[in-house]
């Protein structure tokens, strides 16, 4: 497969792995928004005891943190790429993916507490 | 070569294919949805909190100013959505001529524009 180009900010992932990452997340992704899309256009009065029911269930957790895992992958890689092609200062480049990190684990956390708590 | 031949690099000139564009709006709607997914976990969050953090997700999204966020949040969703199949068709193979790439970036558009005018009506219908 030739070289593996590796960048410092990049976290010694290669190119092929981010495109792998990219495409498993997306799959994942994909099928939660439509199940996610099917259950409101199926339910469209939910209640409270309803809603709380449907996410006590296991697979639903689950399905749902491994939505927020797939979430965290992707907008890295995708964000990781965009702030690479448009932002040349290395040092602005650098805060930015610190504040897109620090996000996606609030994302994670929370989903999590949400899930759990 | 003539190095006083006229030379364009203004974007807001340029004209770009219909593949540039859907491309440019993937990347525009993925930066969004950093923000956008932020919005959606809150309300997941806060509706599984309590019934009455419930109720207040219930109150928000009959606010107008709520409704209309939530039907920019979920357009991108599905700009994304959309624009990401047609890579995952083109990463097989399918459709990478220049034809193709048009009849493809017309079909993301197209299909994209209908389900985000069937989200509006979902919303305020």
């Amino acid at each position: 497969m030739g070289m593996m180009v590796r960048s410092v900010t990049n976290w010694g992932r290669s190119g092929l792995s981010d495109w792998l990452v990219q495409r498993m997340s997306a799959v994942v992704l994909a099928a939660y928004t439509l199940f996610m899309a099917s259950i409101f256009v199926q339910n469209p009065d939910l209640t409270f005891s309803e809603w709380q029911a449907f996410f006590d269930v296991t697979w639903v957790k689950l399905f749902t943190l491994l939505t927020v895992l797939s979430v965290v992958g992707h907008a890295w890689v995708g964000l990781w790429t965009v702030a690479t092609d448009y932002i040349k200062p290395a040092i602005i480049r650098f805060f930015f993916l610190i504040v897109v990190g620090v996000t996606l684990f609030v994302y994670l956390v929370t989903t999590a507490t949400a899930l759990w708590g | 070569m003539n190095r006083k031949r006229p030379v364009n690099l203004d974007i807001m000139t340029i004209k770009q294919p219909l593949a540039a564009i859907t491309s440019i709006l993937h990347r525009a709607s993925g930066i969004f949805l950093l923000v956008g997914v932020g919005f959606l976990i809150w309300m997941l969050n806060q509706s599984l909190d309590s019934r009455q953090g419930f109720e207040a997700v219930r109150n928000l999204l009959q606010e107008p100013f709520a409704q209309f966020s939530l039907w920019v949040t979920l357009s991108a969703v599905i700009y994304h959505f959309v624009a990401g199949i047609k890579h995952l068709v083109m990463d097989m193979g399918i459709g990478e001529t220049k034809e193709g790439v048009k009849m493809m970036s017309i079909g993301v558009i197209a299909i994209a524009g209908v389900l985000i005018v069937l989200t509006g009506v979902w919303i305020w219908a």
